[in-house]
């Protein structure tokens, strides 16, 4: 982590009201998922991203429908913050015909192509291949586009990921690379799997900047992904970022996490990246708490509208089995 | 108009024709130029054997080198797709597509029905297949019941000239995930082939021949081999109708049927292993639906259920050739009910 906060920077009122709506309704969105998933009306697996919201948010207000990202298991923050429907996202959780997905991808495959968001990815070091060819397709067509590639520590010593760098490299693509390093890969720590003391460190063997934030900082993530994303576009090639951060829930809901400490209770308690941007952009008199609140209370009902359109709406039928494998089926 | 041509030249031909026609097709794999360092058109190699010859120097921006990482640049292929480009990437040998199985069969075979329809991945993985060159166990292999086996992607297998550049015409312009296995043993093999582009649907067989003994159903290379066989048992009275399905997936399961209803006998040729393979899923096709027709047995003729061997004896022995199709015949034949 680094010690100092990084300044607010230049952005404006609205600007900061967007980041923390954003990070808000990821917040609001997995809290009310993990209340939801106790009653056990959420079918499958569920891998949620709450404490980690700066990372998504901080990177993905840089980027808009041109641009591309790759995401996680632990994908819905990156969702959100890419522009995805929430209703429709809640509705995909609960399976439901009116999903994202139509009821088929679940938590896991939450996408919408139409916002460059290329799906969660339930593959562990599945997305950034992936990046390549978004960002190999944003050059080729001169959009002006980069590809994002999110993907965790454990992804970060997989061969595909690894690969996908040198090749973003070789290549000279617009593509940034997001390590988002919460500490462990399942049940399995960082500190153990991955065999260097920064996973930013790798950077240097694929001949790319790698550079170190810290996830609790949106101002922190913000910068880096916003130098990272300007040197994409200007044909400066591939940056690799590491987000230190830590998630606030197990791999999975019904995780007993037996496997650390109360490194969550302390992260919550000081680190937290909602109160500590609250706490900074009123100190500075850009925000007030008035403000910040009305944001909490519009998300709260959006995420309430969510959850009561997916409990409404219908599950898919067998007329929806076949279809969609192909182009016709 | 027609000439004849190589199968490697066809598939050439397709991808200029094709490059010409649609900005978005670019091409991408190991050793297109020979190294992207490669000084001309003259010493890029065209991939391992050939086939993209030329291409590197004509499209320029076109026709991507890519390092020896297959799980990056299949991966890359697939991700283009996605985003408006019509890309073909080159997998050498098919016996590497395990190095990057994830990117093919969970990620481009299942985005379309993963993400509720809204995705389309228009990508096609060339790639070759079977034995015949003294490759060995890990460069012979002919795995496309695998593909075959995923919902989601397409699987073709050109048996002459003419069926490669129709083909992946079709491959190119189609909208899903299209693996395209070309036979090693088929590329300085020639054919008519007509200069312009045409296209040859997915999912029709091919009536390679025309009888009502005996229907022959034969894969890939293995299309070649039947026909011979079928020439050498018309000579001694038996007519064989041999039939390219052309795609595995989707499988022309109609004409199959319609035959065997008529000549109520079924030999099936498949180059890939026995054990769940396109003969396996042929018979059972046959056996479900057809049952009442069947005269005899079904008989498959395929290698033994053995890795390739490298011994140029034991390699010869291990493929299926027209003498071994012709004995399979002669036993379906001689079966009395």
């Amino acid at each position: 982590m680094t010690g100092t906060l990084r300044p607010t920077g230049a952005l404006d009122a609205t600007a900061l009201l967007d980041g923390y709506r954003t990070m808000r309704t990821i917040r609001e969105f997995e809290e009310r998922v993990h209340e939801e998933f106790a009653k056990g009306d959420i079918p499958g697996f569920v891998h949620l991203y709450a404490g980690e919201e700066a990372s998504a948010t901080g990177v993905c207000t840089h980027l808009d429908d041109r641009d591309s990202i790759a995401s996680t298991h632990r994908g819905h923050g990156h969702c959100i913050a890419k522009g995805v429907d929430v209703t429709e996202m809640m509705a995909e959780i609960y399976g439901r015909r009116t999903g994202a997905c139509k009821g088929k991808g679940g938590s896991m495959h939450i996408a919408d192509l139409s916002k460059g968001m290329l799906g969660a990815n339930g593959i562990v070091g599945g997305g950034p291949p992936l990046i390549c060819g978004t960002a190999l397709a944003a050059k080729q067509q001169g959009t002006g586009g980069v590809g994002v590639a999110f993907f965790g520590d454990g992804a970060s010593n997989q061969g595909s990921t690894l690969e996908a760098m040198n090749l973003a490299s070789v290549w000279n693509l617009p593509a940034v690379f997001v390590a988002e390093n919460n500490g462990y890969a399942e049940a399995t720590a960082a500190t153990w799997s991955v065999a260097a003391d920064n996973i930013a460190d790798r950077a240097a063997g694929f001949g790319m900047p790698g550079v170190i934030v810290d996830g609790f900082d949106f101002f922190a993530v913000h910068e880096a992904a916003g130098e990272a994303v300007q040197r994409a576009r200007d044909g400066g090639g591939p940056t690799l970022i590491e987000v230190k951060l830590t998630r606030y829930y197990g791999h999975f809901e019904g995780d007993q996490q037996t496997y650390r400490g109360d490194e969550v209770a302390r992260a919550r308690a000081e680190l937290d990246c909602l109160k500590t941007f609250r706490s900074r952009v009123t100190a500075a008199g850009q925000l007030t708490d008035e403000q910040l609140d009305a944001v909490d209370r519009e998300v709260a009902e959006l995420i309430d509208h969510a959850v009561a359109a997916a409990l409404e709406a219908p599950k898919p039928t067998g007329d929806d089995l076949e279809t969609d494998v192909y182009i016709s089926y | 108009m027609a000439r004849t041509i190589s199968y490697r030249e066809a598939l050439n031909e397709a991808l200029v024709q094709e490059m010409e026609r649609d900005q978005s097709v670019i091409v991408m794999g190991e050793d297109n130029a020979g190294g992207a360092g490669a000084p001309g058109a003259d010493d890029a190699w065209g991939g391992v054997l050939g086939v993209t010859k030329g291409l590197y120097d004509r499209f320029p921006g076109r026709v991507l080198d890519t390092p020896i990482t297959e799980s990056a640049f299949v991966g890359a292929a697939i991700g283009a797709a996605t985003r408006g480009m019509r890309p073909v990437a080159e997998l050498m040998f098919i016996d590497f597509l395990g190095v990057c199985l994830d990117q093919i069969y969970n990620q481009a075979a299942k985005f379309r029905y993963m993400f509720g329809g809204k995705a389309v991945t228009p990508v096609v993985i060339r790639t070759m297949y079977g034995a015949g060159l003294r490759a060995a166990a890990q460069h012979s292999q002919s795995l496309y019941p695998i593909f075959t086996h995923i919902p989601g992607l397409k699987v073709v297998l050109p048996s002459s000239p003419y069926e490669a550049k129709g083909l992946l015409t079709t491959a190119i312009r189609d909208n899903d995930p299209v693996i395209f296995c070309e036979h090693k043993a088929l590329y300085d093999t020639t054919g008519e082939v007509p200069e312009e582009p045409y296209t040859i649907p997915f999912g029709e067989a091919d009536i390679v021949r025309e009888g009502d003994d005996l229907t022959i159903v034969a894969f890939g290379r293995m299309v070649s081999v039947a026909a011979e066989a079928a020439d050498e048992l018309a000579r001694s009275g038996v007519r064989c109708e041999v039939i390219d399905p052309r795609t595995t997936s989707p499988l022309d399961e109609e004409t199959i049927l319609e035959s065997v209803e008529n000549t109520g006998r079924l030999v099936i040729v498949d180059e890939a292993t026995p054990r769940c393979n396109l003969a396996t899923d042929v018979s059972a096709l046959v056996a479900r639906q057809a049952f009442g027709s069947l005269l005899a047995p079904i008989e498959m003729v395929t290698p033994p259920h053995t890795p390739v061997p490298f011994s140029d004896v034991l390699e010869d022995l291990y493929i299926p050739d027209a003498q071994r199709v012709v004995n399979a015949v002669k036993n379906v034949m001689s079966w009395e009910r």
